[in-house]
């Protein structure tokens, strides 16, 4: 191997975590195990209704019957679900604070670190009264610290459009019977080992109906954080765009830099009507352990949305460079004639990660179209795999689907291995797929050098570059943070 | 501008450069000729800064500096541009974007802010004329589906953006049709300058009739064994490079 190349090698194995401050709260944490008191502690500290309980109950003995999932190209020892805390709150959220005063300075401190703006900080710590100015920022925020949404904002304005977005245990208390018809309609209970622990011990996360007709002022966003040691995050995300309806709406995740490995098992439910569109872009930034693969979070999600009605779309946008382990597959399932389902992927490993993630487009309407575009990057001694499949029903008369898959190598001591499942029982379909394999060539980190570029900004260059089909599917404000967020990934942090 | 004293070089163990001398004054055009192999690019390369060449012997000064202590962009930044015979693509990031990056790499180099986005379309709305490019093209990617003519077209128009104190051009005249080889001779002329000084690698006479050098050197087996005025352009393209055996022969005897 040249010199030259090592250089890159080395520069990206040496970058640190930004992210990776411990805050030093006081909380509410429950002792680690799991069992069915403490699901119903959760249900309890929630105030949640017995059918939620029930429902809860039911998914965890759906859970005890299951195994985890081996098929996944991830290597890893065997999570002990009984050493896991799955209740945690910080204190403050308790009591609502009247001022900024009030409010734990070290909850400020890590919304300034996680690069929230000052004035929807006081919204996100629950400041009593908090106002905004009418124009200025125009995201909302709903903030996920380790197992309860700490607050949410732009409620009133949202409210005036008709649309509701607040946690998704203000909802089960708000909304009983909005979440009772949607729930698990998308990803049911025992849909996969990760899903049925997720349905039994969820803790908080975001709920969001957009009405008929109702095109959202503003892009919808939640932070999630996983802060206490040795504590689960079990978010569950429900999204129902109803007929004609458009939402966008973002979600961005950090936690601190701990010695041991952290488990975070998101449900992500979406439904779309009628001529609806859901946008859904994730920026996640989990701590992915050192560069000996220590610590680091393990990240076992199910998103999943239905395009439901005719002629609705639904897309996923994502931006992975956390975790030590991904396993993550968006799907969409497009039921409605015409509908549309887009996944948009950008995934980096570097040190010891390891992702294995993808999609899957089931195609069930007439006309359905589906787009996949993924891009993964390997860096150092990371390994990744794309796992897609496209299905085609026998009802999905000319359906079509195109799939691009490029893989981009950093050094030689990382790996990318592509995994695509097609399934069509229909003649009528249409299917494309693209796959290419680089290595970030000598001659063009040469050619960038040459110009006068360093070393590091030659590789960030390279590397936006190839990432520019998925980056240009994200909204503004969230594709230049996605921008910087991989130079810093694969920067060295010595400059 | 660069004095170049003896300069051995070697890749994986093969011996390219045998002792090369050279010396270009600032404000001076000199040509570099020679047949295949006889170590053009290689020079050209190593000058600029790349990496696979491990030179075994020599020095080689630029604007009173050790040239190969530097790193390729410190020299970059520093005034070296080389033009290269095959330039890469990158896809995904466009000309303006890599050209935009490289002048703010300059200018923090040399302490000063970034250029401003106006001024900086501005500057390449005028070059890219003299280039007879288009801005369409220039936001595309780098080189990305350019033909071979386009691609040194794109060359000269990042030579003529970032201005450089010494400008290499490894072969940019080769595959050129008659129209692109008086555009790229054009944008070599337009940078002449007594504060500038420029160094042709070619095989061709028809670059240097449109381009005048100052000096021709000929390379031949990893030396420089015949330097001239421009008429020795004449004598090569008349007498080919076959009889240099004798008179590198002669030279050594």
């Amino acid at each position: 191997m040249a010199a030259h190349e090592q250089d890159v090698e080395q520069l990206v194995a040496e970058r640190e975590y930004e992210a990776g401050f411990v805050t030093d709260l006081e909380s509410d944490t429950v002792a680690p195990g799991l069992d069915e008191d403490v699901i119903r502690f959760i249900s309890n500290k929630k105030d949640e209704p017995q059918w939620m309980l029930d429902w809860r109950l039911e998914a965890f003995r759906q859970w005890k019957q299951m195994k985890m999932p081996t098929w996944p190209h991830l290597h890893y020892p065997p999570i002990d679900f009984q050493k896991i805390s799955y209740y945690s709150a910080p204190k403050s959220a308790a009591d609502k604070p009247k001022s900024l005063d009030e409010v734990d300075p070290k909850l400020l401190e890590t919304y300034e670190k996680l690069g929230i703006p000052l004035r929807e900080q006081e919204m996100l710590a629950g400041v009593e009264g908090a106002q905004y100015p009418t124009s200025g920022s125009n995201v909302a925020v709903d903030a996920v610290f380790d197992s309860v949404s700490v607050a949410t904002t732009f409620k009133d304005k949202l409210a005036d459009a008709g649309v509701i977005f607040c946690s998704i245990s203000e909802a089960i208390r708000e909304y009983p019977e909005l979440v009772k018809k949607h729930l698990g309609t998308v990803v049911p209970r025992g849909d996969n080992f990760f899903a049925a622990l997720n349905s039994a011990v969820f803790t908080d996360g975001s709920f969001v109906l957009i009405p008929k007709g109702v095109r959202c002022p503003m892009e919808l966003s939640t932070y999630f954080r996983i802060n206490a040691e040795n504590t689960g995050q079990f978010e569950r995300t429900l999204i129902v765009a109803e007929e004609g309806s458009h939402v966008s709406y973002l979600e961005g995740c950090t936690a601190p830099q701990r010695d041991e490995n952290q488990l975070h098992a998101a449900v992500v439910e979406l439904v779309a009507e009628d001529d609806a569109e859901i946008k859904y872009s994730t920026v996640q930034n989990w701590y992915p352990g050192d560069e000996n693969g220590k610590g680091g979070i393990y990240n076992f999600v199910t998103k999943r949305g239905d395009c439901r009605g005719d002629r609705s779309k639904i897309s996923w946008t994502q931006v992975e460079t956390g975790s030590a382990i991904t396993w993550k597959y968006p799907s969409c399932v497009l039921n409605g004639d015409n509908s549309v389902g887009e996944f948009y992927s950008v995934a980096v490993t570097r040190g010891m990660q390891q992702a294995d993630t993808g999609t899957k487009m089931i195609h069930v309407g007439k006309n359905t179209k589906s787009t996949i575009i993924a891009k993964g990057i390997s860096a150092a001694r990371g390994e990744q795999a794309y796992r897609g499949l496209v299905k085609i029903l026998p009802s999905a008369t000319n359906a079509r689907n195109f799939t691009q898959c490029d893989s981009l190598l950093i050094g030689d001591k990382c790996g990318a291995h592509t995994f695509p499942y097609v399934e069509s029982k229909n003649s009528t379909a249409k299917l494309e797929h693209e796959a290419t394999t680089s290595k970030i060539g000598e001659d063009q980190m040469f050619y960038c050098q040459q110009r006068g570029l360093s070393e590091e900004d030659a590789v960030s260059l390279i590397v936006n570059g190839f990432c520019k089909d998925v980056f240009k599917e994200l909204p503004m404000e969230f594709a230049v943070e996605a921008q910087k967020l991989l130079n810093v990934t694969l920067e060295n942090a010595v400059g | 501008m660069i004095s170049i004293k003896n300069l051995h070089a070697e890749v994986e163990g093969k011996p390219i450069l045998r002792g090369v001398d050279l010396e270009i004054p600032d404000g001076e055009v000199h040509a570099i000729m020679g047949p295949n192999g006889s170590g053009k690019s290689t020079l050209a390369s190593i000058l600029a800064g790349r990496e696979e060449y491990e030179v075994t012997q020599g020095s080689v000064t630029y604007k009173g500096q050790e040239l190969l202590e530097m790193d390729a962009d410190e020299r970059a930044c520093e005034g070296v541009f080389l033009g290269f015979q095959y330039p890469v693509e990158i896809p995904g990031v466009s000309n303006l974007y890599l050209l935009r990056a490289a002048l703010n790499a300059r200018r923090k180099y040399r302490g000063e802010p970034e250029i401003d986005a106006v001024d900086f379309m501005q500057m390449a709305q005028e070059k890219i004329g003299h280039v007879g490019m288009s801005m369409e093209m220039a936001k595309r990617g780098v080189n990305e589906d350019f033909s071979g003519g386009e691609k040194k077209r794109n060359e000269i128009f990042q030579m003529l953006m970032l201005e450089p104190n010494l400008a290499i051009l490894d072969e940019t005249d080769s595959g050129l049709d008659i129209d692109a080889l008086k555009v790229v001779s054009d944008g070599i002329n337009r940078l002449r300058s007594p504060e500038r000084s420029v160094v042709l690698v070619t095989h061709y006479k028809r670059l240097l009739e449109h381009c005048v050098p100052d000096r021709i050197h000929v390379l031949y087996q990893g030396q420089i064994v015949r330097s001239g005025g421009p008429e020795l352009a004449d004598t090569l393209e008349a007498e080919g490079y076959a009889n240099l055996e004798t008179d590198e022969a002669a030279a050594t005897s």
